[in-house]
């Protein structure tokens, strides 16, 4: 017929191929769903990226949601979210499902990137997905500081004030920096107020963006698996690759029962414990910001614990540098190492099964004082908690600056051509 | 690896067990009941008789009260408000807070989400832990809450509580009176931290008020959380629904994945 490309994949007829020539709907369904083929040996590491996806609409849906009768001021918006909670229809399930669904999207961000550290799924060619991955983590991270100050409770205001004053901590420029960020002289509604348009619109749009992105340059090259094998090199006479399933329906299927199991602790979680035990929702934060009365206790959310165990680690000033300021040097690099951990890793092997002992020590080595530095984050300090968190972060950098090494030294095992 | 994962979550959930912080005195436990609507109801008539006056509820409507705690509505307008308020108004009191400020030192809280905030435990013992104190000035101190500004608002049920010294039992781990191995006696140890009440000089005895005072922390529990009940109710279901599907999902994956080989 001479409509649209002639070299994409059309429907034979009706609407959808009406559609498709005009746009590639057949050819990109084909492309991502039913043609687009990962190995069959995915395990139950390989759920947590589609569960992210599944978190991430609960919160947009939600926020949405949340926004019609949120009101991002000073003065209104403790009540509102009290409103929320008591008068609006369903507000406390909606916003439970908020709450949760943030502290729920660091879990599954958390193991899916465990995952990928543990199967190399950084190396070569995976590097760009690494990166926007990266990327989405760092963004969600500001959307998850900016979101916690919106309740404008205790907890929320005084959090939002110790992380903010990092940005302090740089010299020379540190405070006129703080202030532009606030907008104020100190936490306001005109903080408030940014912090909700960051919030709603800003970092969403960006993270959406970049999750387009991953999941583009992930479809571009293939999903890496727990062997590591490139299952592009093993094609039958169709073109179709002999370790594969295809995207739909098989892995849809396979990950539709992990989306049951992640619902029903979801469920759990926010009608029997939405406040994660004062982890998700902390108990100061039902108490109205007040700028002139500090809480005895202060500990960000506990997603952002490890990296603030690292800051309160660094007790010592150096070459001139106060304290602070090289801790907020050392928070910073905590999370800049984990970006270029592709060129890090110099194995000839992805996957940890293949890997030698001393990579396998050092990842565990890596999670553990991860784990040890978050609970400490929640903790107020003590002398010797300080000394454990100062070993912690010393392990955590360890383990990527010593990679270059052990992944060469280390002997390896061989890969074998299939999946097994 | 399946091992990993259930390590990694098991390790997780210590961090539910307990929030960090918390009193410096040990508190006396309550379990609350929100399905106990008499309780409910009698800690409500508690709390607008002896509350509300400095404290408001400003989140909690009374006519969200009379459906939750199931009191027909003529009956708390005729008994539970005494502002001349609507039965669709929040639970506001007429102090104004700038005035009050300087009374007790400082505004009284809203006291709609006090059991978030501090727990049952904590209200349920603060409440019952006051006594005589001549330095302060209202008369009265706090165990829970050290030079607290309210005054004993419930010492006329309560009667009046001081500190005295004498001999108290120790406890061993499980919580039982600990006894000397060799001679049998009970271990005791001088204390000048006990509570005791002059007898005749409440209108209610011990027990009673340990009850009213039950009564009034399970009505807060219910004003912090009115939608637990609910929740619980609906969340059943929700996790039985999930369930459900889970098996059913998994059941369909076994079948599809029969081509996969």
């Amino acid at each position: 017929m001479g409509v649209g490309n002639p070299n994409r994949a059309k429907a034979e007829s009706g609407i959808v191929r009406w559609i498709d020539d005009r746009f590639p709907l057949t050819q990109m369904w084909q492309d991502h769903m039913s043609k687009y083929y990962a190995a069959k040996n995915f395990n139950v590491w390989y759920v947590f990226g589609v569960l992210s996806l599944l978190v991430l609409v609960n919160q947009i849906l939600t926020g949405v949601w949340l926004t019609m009768s949120y009101e991002p001021t000073a003065e209104g918006a403790f009540a509102s979210v009290e409103y929320i909670m008591r008068d609006v229809e369903m507000g406390w399930i909606i916003r439970y499902m908020h709450s949760s669904g943030a502290s729920a999207f660091f879990v599954v961000v958390y193991l899916h990137m465990f995952r990928g550290l543990m199967y190399g799924s950084y190396q070569k060619p995976r590097e760009l997905i690494w990166l926007f991955g990266m990327a989405i983590y760092l963004a969600l991270m500001a959307e998850g500081f900016f979101g916690y100050l919106l309740p404008w409770g205790q907890m929320s205001y005084w959090g939002a004030q110790v992380i903010l004053s990092l940005a302090g901590a740089i010299p020379v420029v540190g405070e006129d920096l703080v202030q532009w960020i606030r907008g104020d002289y100190l936490i306001s509604g005109i903080t408030l107020n940014r912090f909700f348009s960051l919030h709603v619109i800003a970092l969403p749009m960006v993270i959406l963006g970049l999750v387009v992105l991953h999941i583009l340059a992930l479809h571009d090259v293939g999903s890496n698996n727990p062997d590591g094998i490139e299952i592009d090199q093993n094609k039958d006479e169709n073109g179709v690759p002999v370790d594969g399933a295809a995207f739909w329906p098989y892995h849809v299927i396979k990950d539709l029962v992990a989306v049951g199991v992640f619902l029903t602790v979801f469920c759990l979680v926010i009608f029997f414990f939405p406040e994660g035990g004062g982890y998700f929702i902390e108990k100061p934060n039902y108490e109205p910001a007040n700028s002139l009365k500090t809480p005895e206790h202060i500990a960000p959310v506990w997603y952002f614990t490890p990296y603030y165990s690292m800051l309160r680690a660094i007790t010592q000033p150096l070459f001139g540098l106060d304290a602070k300021f090289l801790g907020v040097i050392v928070m910073g690099g905590a999370i800049a190492i984990l970006f270029v951990m592709p060129w890090l890793d110099r194995s000839p092997v992805k996957s940890m099964r293949y890997k030698g002992w001393m990579s396998r020590v050092w990842l565990a080595i890596f999670v553990v004082s991860f784990v040890i530095l978050g609970y400490l984050g929640t903790l107020a300090t003590t002398e010797g908690r300080t000394t454990v968190a100062q070993v912690c972060t010393l392990l955590y950098f360890l383990y990527f600056i010593l990679m270059p090494f052990y992944t060469r030294m280390e002997t390896t095992k061989p890969v074998p051509e299939r999946v097994v | 690896m399946k091992k990993l994962l259930l390590l990694s979550l098991m390790m997780m959930v210590p961090m539910f067990a307990q929030a960090a912080g918390g009193p410096s005195v040990a508190l006396d436990s309550i379990e609350v009941d929100a399905s106990d609507h008499s309780s409910l109801q009698r800690g409500m008539k508690t709390y607008v008789n002896y509350c509300l006056g400095c404290h408001t509820a400003q989140y909690q409507r009374y006519s969200r009260a009379a459906e939750d705690l199931h009191m027909p509505e003529d009956l708390v307008v005729e008994n539970l408000i005494f502002s001349g308020q609507k039965i669709g108004e929040q639970m506001t009191s007429a102090m104004d807070p700038k005035v009050s400020a300087k009374w007790f030192g400082a505004a009284p809280p809203d006291l709609t989400n006090e059991v978030n905030l501090r727990g049952a435990d904590w209200i349920y013992t603060y409440l019952r832990t006051f006594y005589v104190d001549d330095s302060r000035p209202y008369g009265v101190n706090n165990v829970v809450f050290p030079s607290v500004g309210m005054p004993n608002v419930l010492a006329e049920l309560q009667g009046i509580q001081s500190k005295s010294c004498g001999e108290v039992s120790e406890y061993d781990t499980h919580g039982n009176p600990a006894v000397d191995g060799v001679t049998g006696k009970a271990i005791t140890h001088q204390s000048c931290d006990i509570l005791t009440v002059e007898e005749g000089s409440g209108s209610m005895t011990p027990a009673q008020f340990d009850a009213t005072i039950y009564d009034l922390t399970n009505f807060m529990a219910y004003m912090s959380k009115p939608y637990k009940t609910d929740s619980h109710r609906i969340g059943l279901w929700a996790i039985l629904f999930c369930l459900m599907m889970t098996v059913l999902f998994y059941f369909l994956k076994k079948e599809f994945w029969r081509d996969i080989h």
